[in-house]
């Protein structure tokens, strides 16, 4: 059986790997659509965060001796704890104006980082092994998965479900939508907005760490990997709707599945693929997929 | 008002600035001898050349006394972003108002290109080191480029040659899309083809692409023998990486046509063992690259590539050739290099041929096994030492018009 000329194995086989990108396509995107719903901010930083989080990855087997599983606890609070200190000393003094300055701030940040990065470990990047407990590949049929790339798709989705849970059916979570509607008014009941604001940045920024530490594994870990995610990661976010959660997740997923298409049919064409679609959205439904009309 | 002062200011400036150069262009312009270096400084080739490439010729600028018969020697540098625009305008800002009297061209084809039209526009000397394609020395040669290091052609015969020897007969391309990749896809599949092997497909991936499981199960599906990686840098890591965590290295085998040893750096022995790769150069290959390269690694940290080793060479033997014809002048500058051999810690007995290209003796090489690596960056054995003259392209093959 064949589809569109190609084995329907290979066919299911390139489904499965666009599912892995996807996975980090939506961890990614879901941390942005978090930021920028409940802060306003668009965040150029997202790339840099990731990169850092795979580093630190790195920096705890490398200098420490801490395996992949500690890692995955480590990154997200290192990467946080820098989250909190970026709030707190500059987009704290932004949210009052233009959402421009917010977004040539967190880019800035991510070229210095990436700067101080490339300056310190080169372009050429790191190793990092895949975790003993997850070596090898499960042949499922129509191909022979490794074993961490199933885990990255099953991790990703537990990560992307307890977010969107978080702010979507918790207490918490209405105070945290409840904020973003009237903060004035949310504060007078007794609720620390500002507080709330930095923890919402610092949980963003943890999980891009995540998304990273997932990554390491699987690429080279260099200051340039973030950036070359994070605009594909922008389009995304502007396909599902600016500020949907449930919507970044899916799409991220569906383009995900879509560029790994694209890889077979017309493979020069997958670097762009998701920025075709992007315009496509654009012009039908300019507050995306998922996004609700202003 | 102020601007218009500030403007007739910096106007009146630079038209004496201009002034004194037009003078002093009979032996050195404006009594400074400038190289300038355009490469990669920030993204994927930024190990292979970048700061590390400027360091090298900043060596060579002091080992040649910092000056010639009194006049200064100064380096530029600048980041090309691997845009062609970005490299050509870049070239012409310095030669139009910077005087520049030489430029060396870091990696990226596409940008090599581009810089190699603007320099035989202004008649100066362009030595392309980094880039890989062979049309610099082919339908598109010049009388103003040195192709210095390497290219497409040579590596396809050092590399597809020896494979094909070694019974890999069907082959499967995973080709970087742009000037540099096709480049060596057809030159490697000339090769293959003349030695009676096939090429069973290939497949085009974007440069900079992170993920690379998808072109490699195509690539496995193909049941070629070998998988050729017509790419470089962070690409061909990638791809090997990933090439390994499938499978994909059990069923076929890796030939990387462009591999660095920043690459085999980053991706450790235990990956890249017995790996056959080509290369104009190793550190480790006499004592005169080894001593020079232990002067690189106390102020780099690391070892240097073919091609900073090169960016040395061709800085050391172009100020050799303007303090033997006494002038900077391009065209005077440049003869006197075409005359000259070069016999150095790079290439013994090289020479520049009509059509730019600088030959001399390839080496072909393969990865050690963990074991067998005694320090770091001992990382290859050199298999075979590849002549000059046919590791390039012959007469019979060159488009070149210079070249008939």
């Amino acid at each position: 059986m064949e589809i569109f000329g190609i084995p329907l194995q290979a066919f299911l086989g390139q489904l499965m790997l666009g599912l892995v990108n996807g996975s980090f396509y939506a961890m990614l995107s879901l941390g942005l659509a978090v930021i920028f719903g409940l802060l306003g901010i668009v965040n150029f930083a997202h790339g840099a965060l990731y990169m850092i989080g795979a580093y630190v990855a790195w920096g705890c087997l490398e200098y420490a001796g801490l395996n992949f599983w500690v890692a995955l606890l480590v990154a997200p609070v290192v990467v946080g704890a820098l989250g909190v200190l970026i709030e707190r000393t500059l987009l704290k003094r932004l949210y009052k104006i233009d959402p421009i300055y917010g977004l040539l701030m967190t880019f800035g940040l991510a070229l210095i980082a990436e700067g101080v990065f490339r300056d310190q470990f080169g372009v050429s990047g790191q190793q990092y092994p895949v975790p003993d407990l997850l070596q090898g590949a499960t042949n499922l049929g129509f191909m022979v998965l490794p074993n961490y790339r199933a885990f990255v798709i099953v991790a990703s989705l537990v990560v992307c479900l307890a977010t969107w849970y978080t702010i979507e059916r918790t207490r918490l979570g209405s105070y945290l939508r409840a904020g973003t509607e009237n903060p004035a008014l949310v504060q007078a009941f007794g609720i620390n907005v500002p507080l709330m604001v930095m923890l919402t940045y610092a949980a963003g920024a943890g999980l891009a760490a995540i998304a990273g530490v997932l990554a390491a594994p699987v690429i080279q870990i260099t200051p340039l990997m973030g950036s070359n995610l994070i605009i594909v990661v922008f389009a995304v976010v502007v396909i599902g709707g600016m500020g949907s959660i449930l919507g970044s997740i899916l799409t991220g997923l569906m383009l995900g599945i879509i560029e790994g298409l694209t890889k077979v049919f017309y493979p020069e064409a997958s670097s762009i693929v998701v920025f075709v679609i992007m315009a496509i959205v654009l012009m039908i439904r300019p507050a995306g997929l998922f996004g609700k009309e202003m | 008002m102020k601007f218009t002062k500030i403007a007739m200011a910096c106007g009146l400036a630079s038209t004496l600035a201009l002034g004194t150069v037009g003078t002093a262009q009979a032996q050195i312009s404006g009594d400074v001898i400038r190289i300038g270096i355009i490469t990669d400084m920030s993204s994927v080739y930024a190990d292979i050349d970048g700061m590390g490439g400027v360091e090298a010729i900043k060596m060579a600028v002091a080992d040649a006394g910092g000056a010639i018969n009194g006049k200064k020697i100064e380096v530029v540098f600048a980041d090309h972003q691997n845009k062609a625009d970005v490299a050509a305008a870049k070239a012409r800002e310095w030669f139009d108002t910077q005087g520049l009297d030489m430029l060396i061209g870091g990696t990226n084809s596409g940008t090599g290109l581009a810089m190699a039209k603007v320099a035989a526009e202004k008649k100066k000397p362009f030595i392309a080191i980094g880039p890989g394609s062979s049309a610099l020395t082919n339908e598109q040669c010049s009388p103003y480029t040195v192709h210095y290091a390497y290219d497409t052609v040579a590596l396809a015969k050092g590399t597809g040659g020896a494979v094909v020897k070694g019974g890999g007969k069907s082959w499967f391309f995973l080709t970087a899309d742009y000037a540099f990749g096709t480049a060596l896809q057809n030159d490697t599949t000339a090769v293959v083809k003349a030695a009676g092997g096939t090429v069973v497909g290939s497949v085009r991936a974007p440069l900079n692409a992170s993920d690379f499981s998808s072109f490699l199960l195509q690539a496995q599906s193909s049941k070629a023998q070998i998988l050729g990686l017509a790419n470089a840098g962070g690409d061909t890591i990638n791809a090997i990486k990933a090439a390994n965590e499938f499978g994909v290295t059990k069923t076929m085998k890796l030939a990387g046509l462009l591999v660095f040893i920043n690459d085999i750096h980053s991706l450790g022995l235990k990956t890249t063992q017995g790996m056959y790769l080509t290369d104009s150069w190793y550190w480790n290959k006499d004592a005169e690259a080894r001593a020079w390269s232990r002067r690189f690694f106390e102020k780099m940290k690391r070892m240097p590539s073919s091609i900073q080793a090169a960016d040395y060479s061709a800085t050391a033997n172009y100020l050799a050739a303007v303090k033997a014809a006494g002038t900077d002048d391009g065209d005077k500058s440049l003869n006197q290099l075409r005359k000259s051999k070069i016999n150095d810690m790079f290439a013994k007995g090289g020479y520049i041929r009509e059509d730019g290209r600088m030959v001399h003796d390839m080496y072909l090489m393969q990865v050690k096994s963990p074991d067998k690596s005694v320090e770091p960056w001992d990382y290859y054995n050199v298999v075979e030492t590849i002549k000059g003259d046919v590791a390039f392209t012959t007469k019979a093959e060159s488009k070149c018009a210079l070249w008939k």
